[in-house]
């Protein structure tokens, strides 16, 4: 194992395995136009599969709290995003500028209200568990439970529809190769998202705050800061990033049910645990191994396809305990 | 003129009682010296001070205010800085980022920045690098220069020739002795020569509870209080 590293470290480290994970799977596929169009399958799922862990990894990793209760968050938002959707339906149909008007206002309200719903939950629900795992576990998972009666209540238990814009439906055709437009609109706002975290992260004086903070939380406060705030802070942003990603996903989906955000947590969770807690390099890098894994397999092997995700963390675990690229500690 | 006043000062950690009521001022200027075996309570001393664990009862006043029960934040704000054991560098940031963050306003001072190159010539070299790739000397000069980026009244330094080469205890013997020109340190130190070396005033925790205080000079001229306080036949 030790030489695989070294070897891996030589030619770019694990930031190489999406490619030999793809060059893999154009051997077994075969077909050229299939193996791209699952590939950017796969790119765009893990793009919004990112949007959604990239908060829970900085939550782990600065603030170490187990955090059961995010994908509240990813269901709220995608709610949130199509009932503005629903209520714009005019806009939709009137030109493409209104209909991206409606979009963006759909992506905006998801934010704002993963904002708001994180400024609540921390400041409610986690800070009086705080360095207790436990209670943590169980005082989030609960406040899970009640967030989707909520969902249950305000929207009812029947699947919503969730209208897209016309400018995001069908798909370019190139050659044998369909690429859908929604898809590669989900991969460049993951991207764009990702590119402002590391500016966030690595150009900025609270992005230095955040980066010492998942490594030492007491000295941030020995050097004099309030690391409360940042945690409020943090936890408010990846809420946030939760909503917007539960936006995407509902637009990808078309189709939405309470249990949305449940059924997303399981693979937002092996995501953030193979990346490597607190990393935000590392939940990318996750994020797009398991979108390409769950599309490769689910090609070749479709009765794989749900364990593929597990036996993939079970394979990366063995390999690198502490994941592929996680934060100094 | 007396920079820091401990009195009494409680701590329990968990179930267990580590202070059971310490007591010492630390005069301005120079290095004042904590002795002690291992589990005294040095590090539980100067944790309580930071705030990072909190004492109670007892009283903490740092140039006359009371900063018992304050935020350990507001306590770093008033001019204190703080040396952990484990150094508590952020490993991932670079040396640059580790210093920048140890400033106010996110700006350095030349001056104080030249100061810490001339102090610590290998952080100039490896001013670019990550901080877990230096070595234990280096990350050492690092915890001891991000104390300094900014000027601090008092600095709390938890033994810092741990697991040192001689010539690294060396120079940085040598540049506490310059620190000390300016600023005052409050060092916890196993190493007696080292501590002997820069002390001016003293204290020996034992059990939770100060033993002894008095100059430096006093006692290291008495063996005999040596051996019976901290166990050394010097």
């Amino acid at each position: 194992m030790d030489k695989l590293s070294d070897t891996l470290g030589r030619f770019g480290g694990v930031n190489l395995l999406p490619l030999a994970l793809a060059a893999v799977a154009f051997v077994l596929i075969g077909a050229p136009s299939s193996w791209v169009t699952l590939t950017i399958a796969g790119l765009s799922m893990g793009m919004m599969v990112f949007l959604m862990a990239s908060g829970l990894s900085l939550v782990f990793g600065l603030m170490d709290v187990l955090n059961f209760g995010h994908s509240a968050f990813i269901s709220f938002g995608a709610f949130v995003a199509a009932s503005v959707l629903a209520a714009l339906g005019g806009w939709l149909d009137g030109g493409p500028m209104l209909a991206a008007a409606a979009l963006a206002l759909a992506l905006i309200a998801a934010i704002a209200f993963g904002l708001a719903a994180g400024l609540f939950f921390e400041t409610v629900i986690i800070r009086p568990v705080y360095r207790d795992h436990l209670r943590q576990i169980l005082i989030t998972m609960g406040a899970l439970i009640v967030s989707e009666q909520i969902i249950l209540a305000v929207w009812g238990g029947t699947p919503i529809t969730v209208p897209r814009p016309p400018f995001l439906e069908g798909a370019w055709i190139i050659g044998d190769v369909s690429i859908e437009i929604y898809r590669l609109f989900a991969f460049g706002l993951g991207a764009a998202v990702f590119v402002g975290l590391m500016v966030l992260l690595n150009r900025t004086r609270i992005g230095l705050l955040i980066r010492a903070g998942v490594e030492n939380r007491e000295m941030v406060e020995a050097l004099g800061f309030k690391i409360d705030r940042l945690f409020i802070g943090v936890f408010m942003l990846g809420s946030a990033l939760a909503a917007l990603g539960g936006a995407m996903w509902a637009g990808y989906e078309t189709l939405i049910t309470p249990a949305l955000g449940g059924e997303m947590m399981i693979v937002v969770f092996i995501v953030v645990i193979i990346g490597g807690l607190g990393s935000i390099e590392g939940t990318l890098l996750g994020a797009i191994i398991v979108g390409l894994t769950a599309n490769y397999v689910g090609y070749l092997a479709p009765k794989l396809a749900l364990a593929s995700n597990m036996i993939l963390m079970m394979t990366i675990l063995m390999w690198r305990p502490s994941g592929l690229r996680p934060a100094v500690k | 003129m007396t920079i820091l006043s401990v009195r009494d000062m409680k701590t329990d950690i968990g179930q267990y009682a580590v202070l059971h009521g310490v007591t010492f001022d630390v005069p301005e200027g120079g290095v004042f010296v904590l002795l002690g075996r291992n589990g005294a309570g040095k590090t539980t001393t100067l944790r309580s001070i930071m705030g990072l664990w909190q004492p109670s009862p007892g009283s903490v006043h740092f140039q006359g205010q009371d900063i018992s029960g304050r935020p350990t934040a507001d306590i770093a704000r008033l001019g204190i800085a703080y040396v952990p054991e484990n150094m508590g560098i952020f490993g991932g940031l670079t040396v640059a980022e580790n210093l920048i963050l140890a400033t106010a306003k996110g700006k350095f001072d030349q001056t104080r920045l030249r100061r810490i190159y001339d102090l610590f010539p290998a952080l100039e070299q490896f001013w670019n690098k990550q901080a877990w790739s230096l070595s234990g000397g280096q990350k050492q000069m690092l915890a001891v220069a991000r104390a300094i980026i900014e000027p601090r009244a008092l600095i709390l330094i938890d033994e810092p020739t741990k697991g040192l080469a001689p010539s690294i205890v060396a120079a940085m013997g040598e540049a506490f002795r310059e620190i000390a020109q300016s600023t005052t340190i409050l060092l916890v130190e196993q190493n007696f020569n080292f501590a002997r070396s820069l002390g001016r005033d003293m204290a020996v925790i034992d059990d939770g509870r100060v033993v002894h205080c008095g100059t430096m000079a006093d006692f290291a001229a008495d063996t005999e209080l040596q051996g019976q306080l901290l166990g050394l036949s010097v």
